[in-house]
C-alpha cells in the first residue's frame, strides 16, 4: 500500500509577535514549523506502517526550497520518499491555485491508496486545500478526521462534528484531513535523522508535473489580497483598585450601572 | 483547460492521444494527462471510447461575470433544524442583495425538509432552491457538492455564503474547485464595493494576527465561509413570503462514494458559546481542572455557560467544544469574564467584540487587560468567590 502524505512549512504563529510602535507583524526570528495538523496527518500514516512495514509513506509539499528542512524532519519520523514542489511560477497561490500544483504532483507519484493531509495550516487556517485536492484528484474526501481504521480497500473513520462525530466507511483511493484529536505526533529519533540524510528529496517544477505557468501560482488564482492590516484592538479600560472585596463589588456595580447584569 | 479525465475510467488505451490535433495529451502511469496545450478543443472526449474524458465548462475562467445574479445562502439543516449560522447569513445576504441590487436566495438540501422553506422566507430569502431526497438526509460531500453545483451551473448566483461549520468548511472548498472559482474562509466582515458591486471579504490570518481583505475578480460565484457568531441575525418577519424552486436530484451509482455507519452524539451537552449572553472563561491561570467548578458557579449566577482558553483544551482539561478562540469558537456575548488567562493574541481574536469584558489575572501585564473593560489583579480563587458574594447581595436587596 502506498500512503501520501501533504505537509506544509508554516511559521510559528504562537510566536508571531505584533511591533508595538508600528502595529505591523515582526516576521524576524519567527521559527518555521511543519504544520501542527500535518504532523498528525503524517502520525496517522506511520501507525499505518507501524503495523504494515510494507506500506510506503511519502511526503509531499509545495514550498520554497527551505520547505526541505521540515521534509527532512517528515523523512526523520518516518517517512520513505520526500516530494518538494518548488517553482517561482507556484508563488502567490491561493488555496485553489495550490490543490492544482498538489494534484499535479500527486498524479506524477501515482497510484496512491491514502492521502493524509492536515485539516488546516495554521498560517492560513483556511481548512481548503485538502478537499480541494480531493476534488481535483476526483477521489471522496473525508475531512476533520479524528479516527482510522483500514481494513484491506475499506477506510473507516470518524469524522469529528461539533456535537459529537460520524462513522465514515469510504473505499480506497481516499484523501482524509487530520484534526488533532487523532494522536499525538511522534518525535524524530537518532535513528530516523541519521536515515533521513540518506534519502533524497525530488524537487520538481512545473514542467516536471507537466502544468504550465498560467496554470499556477498568483495567474492561477481567482482570489487575491486587497490589502492587509493589523486589527484594531479594542481600547484599554480600567484597572480596578482597593481589596478583592472592594474591586468585587465595584465591578459588579459598573456592570449593572450599565444594565449588562 | 476545458476538458478533464475522469481518472476511473480511463483504461489507458491512448485513442485521446492519437486523437488531439494540438499534442497536448500525454499518458502518465497508464493515465491520459491533459497538458499545457489543451484548447479545450473537445476533439479527445468525442474519441474516447469509456467516456472518461468531459468538458469541464465551470473549471473555464473565461466566463461571463454579467450572467451571474443573486445572493445565495447555504441553508445548512441538521436533522431538519436550520443551524443557528443560516439565520445570521441570511440577515448578512440581506444586507449585501440591497446594496448590489439583487435577490436573497437560500439553497436548501435534505430529506423531508419542506416545511424549513417557510422558515427561511420569513427570515429574509426572497427564493428557496429546494433540494429534497432521502440521499440528502445528511450531509454527505459527495451529494451535497453533485446538486449544488448542478444549481450553481444552472441559476448562476454571484454571491454564495455558507457557514463555517464543519459542513460549511468540507462543502466549500469542494464546490469552490468545481465551479473553478474562489473561496475566502472564515470570514468576519463582508462588504460590497459600491463602485463595481464586487465583495470584499476580510478574515483573519497569521492567527489572528493579521486581517486581510480578500476580493474574487474575475471568477464567480464569489465564495465565502462565516464563522458562527459574527454576523447579525436576520429579522424575523411572521407573513413574509417567496418562491420555491425545486431542484432536479438525480444520483447515480458511485456518485456519493462515503456511507454514514453511524453519527454518535457527545453525552455532554453541546457548548453553545455562540448563543450565550454571559461566558465565563478559564485559562492556565486555573491551575487544575476542578477550577471549572467555580467557573461553572459564577456563570450560572450570571445566567450563562463556562468557556475555555486553548491550553485548557490542550492540558486535557475540558473538551475542544468550550475552547474561545481562533482555532475555536469566535464569542460577542454581553458579559465576557476571562479568568487566569493572559489572552494570546488566538484568544482576543475569539472575544474581545463581546460588550464588556472582565478579566481577572494575577499578572498585572497580562495582555488581556488590553482589551478588558474591567481589569481585576488578583487570584482568581478569592476574587470569584467575592464577586458571587456580592452578585448575593444586590440579588438579596431586590
Amino acid at each position: 500500500m502506498k500512503v501520501l502524505v501533504c505537509v506544509k512549512q508554516v511559521p510559528d504563529t504562537n510566536e508571531v509577535k505584533i511591533d508595538p510602535v508600528k502595529g505591523t507583524l515582526i516576521r524576524e526570528g519567527v521559527p518555521s514549523i511543519l504544520n501542527p495538523d500535518d504532523a498528525n496527518a503524517l502520525e496517522a500514516a506511520l501507525a499505518l506502517k507501524d503495523k504494515d512495514p510494507s506500506i510506503n509513506i511519502s511526503v509531499i509539499t509545495m514550498g520554497p526550497p527551505q520547505a526541505s528542512v521540515m521534509l527532512r524532519e517528515c523523512l526523520s519520523m518516518g517517512a520513505d520518499d520526500a516530494y518538494l514542489l518548488s517553482d517561482r511560477a507556484f508563488g502567490g497561490a491561493d488555496t485553489c491555485a495550490t490543490s492544482t500544483t498538489l494534484a499535479a504532483g500527486i498524479r506524477k507519484i501515482g497510484d496512491v491508496d491514502i492521502i493524509f493531509a492536515g485539516r488546516q495550516a495554521i498560517d492560513g487556517d483556511t481548512a481548503q486545500v485538502g478537499p480541494q485536492t480531493a476534488q481535483r484528484l476526483d477521489l471522496p474526501v473525508v475531512t476533520y478526521v479524528q479516527d482510522v481504521q483500514v481494513n484491506g480497500d475499506t477506510v473507516t473513520v470518524q469524522r469529528q462534528m461539533e456535537d459529537g462525530y460520524e462513522v465514515i466507511e469510504v473505499q480506497t483511493p481516499c484523501l482524509l484531513t487530520a484534526v488533532k484529536e487523532l494522536n499525538e505526533p511522534r518525535y524524530m529519533s537518532i535513528y530516523g535523522i541519521a536515515q533521513a540524510y540518506k534519502k533524497n528529496i525530488t524537487v520538481w517544477n512545473h514542467d516536471d508535473v507537466n502544468l504550465s505557468p498560467e496554470d499556477c501560482g498568483l495567474t492561477a488564482s481567482p482570489t487575491q489580497v486587497w490589502r492587509s492590516f493589523t486589527p484594531p484592538t479594542k481600547g484599554k479600560g480600567e484597572m480596578l483598585k482597593g481589596s478583592v472585596k472592594e474591586m468585587a463589588a465595584e465591578v459588579v456595580a459598573k456592570l449593572k450601572e450599565k444594565h449588562a447584569i | 483547460m476545458g476538458v478533464r479525465v475522469i481518472n476511473d475510467k480511463c483504461k489507458g488505451c491512448t485513442k485521446c492521444v492519437k486523437s488531439c490535433p494540438f499534442d497536448a495529451i500525454t499518458m502518465v502511469n497508464r493515465l491520459a494527462v491533459i497538458g499545457n496545450a489543451c484548447t479545450g478543443c473537445g476533439v479527445c472526449v468525442e474519441v474516447c471510447p469509456f467516456d472518461a474524458i468531459e468538458k469541464t465548462e465551470g473549471l473555464a475562467s473565461k466566463i461571463d461575470i454579467k450572467d451571474y445574479k443573486g445572493v445565495w445562502v447555504f441553508a445548512e439543516q441538521r436533522e431538519g433544524q436550520l443551524m443557528p449560522v443560516v439565520i445570521e447569513l441570511l440577515g448578512e445576504g440581506k444586507k449585501l442583495a440591497a446594496e448590489v441590487g439583487t435577490e436573497l436566495c437560500a439553497v436548501l438540501c435534505g430529506d423531508q425538509v419542506e416545511d424549513l422553506v417557510e422558515e427561511l422566507y420569513t427570515y429574509g430569502a426572497d427564493k428557496v432552491y429546494l433540494a429534497d431526497h432521502p440521499e440528502l438526509k445528511n450531509y454527505r460531500t459527495d451529494a451535497y457538492t453533485k446538486v449544488i453545483y448542478e444549481a450553481i451551473t444552472e441559476y448562476k448566483p454571484e454571491i454564495i455564503l455558507l457557514g463555517a461549520t464543519h459542513i460549511g468548511r468540507d462543502l466549500g472548498p469542494c464546490l469552490a474547485v468545481r465551479c473553478g472559482t474562489g473561496l475566502t474562509a472564515d470570514c468576519t466582515k463582508l462588504e460590497i464595493d459600491p463602485e463595481d458591486k464586487k465583495i470584499k471579504q476580510t478574515r483573519p490570518a497569521f492567527g489572528g494576527n493579521l486581517m486581510a481583505t480578500i476580493v474574487c475578480p474575475n471568477h464567480r460565484p464569489q465564495m465565502s465561509t462565516v464563522r458562527p457568531g459574527v454576523m447579525e441575525k436576520a429579522k424575523y418577519e411572521p407573513e413574509r413570503k417567496g418562491e420555491c424552486v425545486k431542484l432536479t436530484v438525480e444520483f447515480k451509482k458511485n456518485d456519493i462514494r462515503t456511507k454514514i455507519v453511524e453519527i454518535v452524539k457527545k453525552a455532554t451537552e453541546m457548548a453553545s458559546l455562540t448563543e450565550a449572553e454571559v461566558i465565563v472563561s478559564g485559562g492556565r491561570g486555573l491551575a487544575k481542572p476542578e477550577g471549572f467548578e467555580l467557573l461553572k458557579q459564577l456563570a450560572e449566577k450570571l445566567g450563562g455557560t463556562v468557556a475555555s482558553s486553548r491550553a485548557c483544551v490542550d492540558s486535557g482539561w475540558i473538551d475542544h467544544s468550550y475552547q474561545v478562540g481562533q482555532t475555536g469558537t469566535t464569542v460577542k456575548p454581553r458579559i465576557y469574564v476571562a479568568c487566569g488567562i493572559s489572552g494570546a493574541i488566538q484568544h482576543l481574536a475569539g472575544m474581545q467584540s463581546s460588550d464588556y469584558i472582565i478579566a481577572i489575572n494575577k499578572n498585572e501585564n497580562a495582555p488581556i487587560f488590553e482589551v478588558a473593560d474591567y481589569g481585576i489583579v488578583g487570584d482568581l480563587y478569592q476574587v470569584i468567590p467575592a464577586i458571587m458574594e456580592e452578585l448575593d447581595n444586590i440579588a438579596d436587596k431586590n
